[in-house]
């Protein structure tokens, strides 16, 4: 029975425990007389939640633990002599995967019944033929240590699921009737109900957290890998960055921070000035109804995705900033350069600066207002001289986020400022960025045990422990400024 | 021997002349009637009181003497408000230059978060009262001595102004407005948010304080009222029902409504 088959299955007894519940909680209260604790439908929430919550968890444990069982046993099944030279235990075991789903693919269209299967070896039947005809390529012919294999991971499989639909249902089954069993009018469900929120709340938090954790650990461990095999004092002191995929690159990042660094540099120059001119504007002088229409106007930028921002960067910008200043200048004929790229992801930010600036210029208290305008002051002596001081630390929080934001960036990096790793101070040049070179050293056709590859994960790691810095900060910075007026 | 010469008159006159005159004063909050025909005298260099019940328009009255109220969209002011014998609402009066005149401490303690000395500092400087760092430093020391806060702050003017108790918060927003050296001074509900001990002492400087400026000030105490100040005016619904002497106020009320707020019967 497939997996979505058995969910359904669990559900549908879940719903049919709802009613079940309520009704035997409305007529026990009528047997004997007594007011129910909660209202009926929190007994069918709990009837409801035994059904399905335990069967569920045992579900998606079993789906866990079940391939992980067979792969080692059946990967113990093959000798080492049935692994070609210079391969891999890891993909015959992939091979073994294909032939034990070519095998089910025969057994429902070919005909292929269960003793015949049995009585099928591979030295004696031409597998390769047989599997072909179902649409599963192999490379070369099966050895007979591999076919053995296959099946007995197929039968394997195949038990366990068998197992895995009975001990579901059965555990569904068994806490919903124990559930059910309990139902007495003074059972206090809506305060299990509660806890059973709670639980879920946690959960969701938790599915978060461990995914944060996970790609850590994912990212530490390939970059251990790639420091094994690739020095680390090149990697994060060489100035050069010149990968060859036969081998002997240089892995410098230093260029690829520099452009990074650049790129989001030029960007905050354009985003910060406008966006906090605009949050000062919205929240100090513009009236209710242009607020209200400017606002979603603006935020409307960042909606905008941004490989439509790298369009733009691409035809509009870059020619024009190459055609009217870098040339007559005679500072560039590229059309990628920095300035575009930086250009372009100013623009993008200046929603992230602006509405986050406006929220936090709004919160500074009229009392504040009050008092200077008390004093004499004019408006923008009140807001440069209380009101941007009172609403720094937001504000730079704010500026830090749009920066994390920034370094982050690829698409317009790639069609704005190119992909070529440069070390330089003209604007005009191409330049290129870490999450640039991340994304073309991943796509390509080679082989992920090599330093050309691996080195995307140092990238990756040194910029997401950029980025968590910056975004740290920030938190911290906000935060303390909620606490002024708290 | 009671012949006055022309000089000497005059003389009398302006000393006789109150210094803000308010007729027929009208304030709308949008189509809201916040206050109806209020016309009221407030002498110089004494205290005036406004009091009334919860809502009756007095922080609104005393809003329109600044033009605090311009920074309300929706809020409009119609009739006559002299200060001095000018119309305060006349287009050629620069509302930012009637507030360094009239100067005004709030009902919560707000001080700017800046240190104690750039929060007295800060009207001076906008204003250009001083021509360098000596004079600006001579100003927030009277200042802060007049607001009788020197003594408590003068080892830490560079602290926070918002790390100050509520009573010292107060003063030092007293000592801001006294710093533009202001010839009136508003003071809207200013104990309202600080314990008894600090509450004595904003009464103390303002007794003190009368000395030398017009203080007008909302309160909700009449004890504080019947204390700190020579008159009082009444406000009920928007309208200014009695005003008079404080004596005679508390003492001999002549509208019925003036005798039962202050016999405690509604309020
Ligand atoms: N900013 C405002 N917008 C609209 N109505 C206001 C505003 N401020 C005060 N009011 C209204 O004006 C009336 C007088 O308020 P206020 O002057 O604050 O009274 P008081 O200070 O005597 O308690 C009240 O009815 C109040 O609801
Ligand atoms: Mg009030």
């Amino acid at each position: 029975m497939s997996v979505g088959i058995l969910i359904l299955i669990v559900l549908g007894l879940a719903l049919l425990g709802y009613f079940v519940g309520r009704q035997r909680a409305l007529s026990k209260a009528a047997n004997e007389g007594r007011k129910l604790h909660s209202l009926p439908s929190y007994y069918g929430q709990f009837l409801a939640l035994f059904t399905a919550v335990p069967a569920l968890i045992l579900l998606a444990a079993w789906l866990f633990v079940q391939p992980m069982l067979i792969e080692s046993h059946v990967s113990g099944l093959i000798p080492d002599s049935a692994i070609p030279e210079g391969g891999a235990r890891s993909l015959v075991m992939s091979d073994v995967r294909r032939i034990a789903d070519g095998l089910d693919a025969l057994m429902e269209q070919g005909g292929l019944g269960e003793e015949d299967l049995t009585r099928m070896r591979a030295d004696l039947t031409n597998i390769r033929s047989r599997l072909a005809e179902v649409g599963i390529a192999l490379g070369s012919n099966v050895p007979v240590e591999v076919f053995d294999a296959a099946k007995t991971y197929r039968s394997e499989k195949n038990t366990g699921s068998l197992l895995m639909t009975i001990a579901v249902l059965g555990l569904s089954l068994a806490s919903g009737g124990w559930a059910f069993m309990r139902i007495r009018p003074e059972l206090r469900a809506r305060n299990n109900s509660e806890t059973f929120v709670k639980a879920l709340l946690l959960g969701s938090s938790l599915v978060a957290i461990l995914t944060t954790v996970g790609i850590v650990g994912s990212l530490l461990f390939e970059t251990f890998h790639f420091f094994q095999i690739y020095p680390a004092k090149d990697f994060f002191f060489s100035t050069v960055w010149n990968p060859q995929f036969r081998g002997g690159s240089d892995l410098g990042i230093l260029p690829l921070l520099w452009g990074t660094f650049y790129v989001s540099f030029v960007a905050l120059v354009v985003a910060v000035p406008i966006g906090l001119m605009i949050a000062i504007y919205l929240s100090e002088y513009a009236g209710r109804a242009l607020r209200n229409l400017a606002k979603p106007a603006i935020e409307v930028l960042a909606g905008i995705p941004t490989i439509v921002y790298g369009l733009f960067a691409l035809i509009t910008v870059g020619p024009f900033l190459r055609d009217w200043i870098a040339q007559p200048m005679g500072l560039g004929t590229s059309s990628s350069s920095v300035l575009t790229a930086g250009l372009v992801m100013g623009i993008m930010l200046i929603p992230f600066v602006s509405s986050l600036s406006d929220d936090i210029i709004n919160a500074v208290p009229q009392a504040m207002r009050d008092g200077s305008y008390g004093l004499g002051a004019t408006q923008s002596e009140t807001i440069r001289q209380v009101i941007l001081p009172a609403a720094l630390p937001g504000v730079v929080g704010a500026i830090l986020l749009a920066a994390s934001r920034a370094i982050g960036e690829t698409m317009i990096v790639v069609l704005g400022a190119g992909a070529a790793a440069r070390l330089g101070l003209n604007p005009f040049d191409a330049m290129t960025t870490v999450t640039v070179k991340i994304v073309s050293q991943l796509t390509g056709d080679t082989e992920f045990a090599s330093p050309e590859t691996l080195v995307a994960f140092a990238l990756g790691l040194t910029l997401f422990v950029f980025t968590l810095g910056l975004n740290v900060l920030a938190l911290y910075i906000v935060r303390k400024y909620r606490e002024q007026y708290e | 021997m009671n012949q006055m010469t022309e000089v000497e008159q005059k003389a009398v006159e302006m000393l006789n002349e109150p210094k803000i005159v308010a007729r027929n004063v009208q304030v709308y909050y949008g189509d809201t009637h916040a206050i109806k025909d209020v016309d009221v005298d407030i002498p110089a260099q004494s205290v005036t009181a406004f009091i009334g019940p919860s809502g009756c328009g007095k922080s609104t009255f005393l809003r329109t003497l600044n033009r605090m109220n311009d920074t309300i969209d929706i809020c409009r002011v119609e009739g006559d408000i002299l200060i001095d014998g000018e119309d305060v609402y006349d287009p050629k009066v620069d509302p930012v230059q009637l507030r360094a005149k009239v100067g005004m401490v709030f009902q919560k303690p707000n001080p700017f978060p800046k240190s104690i000395y750039d929060n007295v500092a800060y009207g001076p400087r906008i204003h250009g009262l001083s021509r360098n760092k000596t004079e600006l430093d001579e100003i927030v020391t009277s200042s802060l001595q007049k607001a009788g806060l020197w003594d408590e702050v003068k080892d830490r003017l560079d602290a926070p102004g918002t790390g100050l108790s509520g009573g010292q918060q107060q003063r030092l927003c007293i000592a801001r407005a006294i710093a533009v050296n202001p010839e009136i001074i508003l003071m809207d509900e200013p104990c309202s948010a600080l314990d008894p001990i600090a509450t004595a002492k904003v009464e103390e400087l303002i007794d003190e304080l009368r000395e030398n400026y017009t203080i007008v000030i909302v309160t909700h105490s009449m004890q504080q009222a019947a204390r700190v100040s020579q008159r009082t005016a009444f406000f009920h619904l928007g309208v200014l029902v009695e005003e008079g002497p404080t004596e005679d106020i508390f003492t001999n009320p002549h509208d019925k409504r003036t005798q039962d707020y202050i016999t405690g019967r509604f309020g």
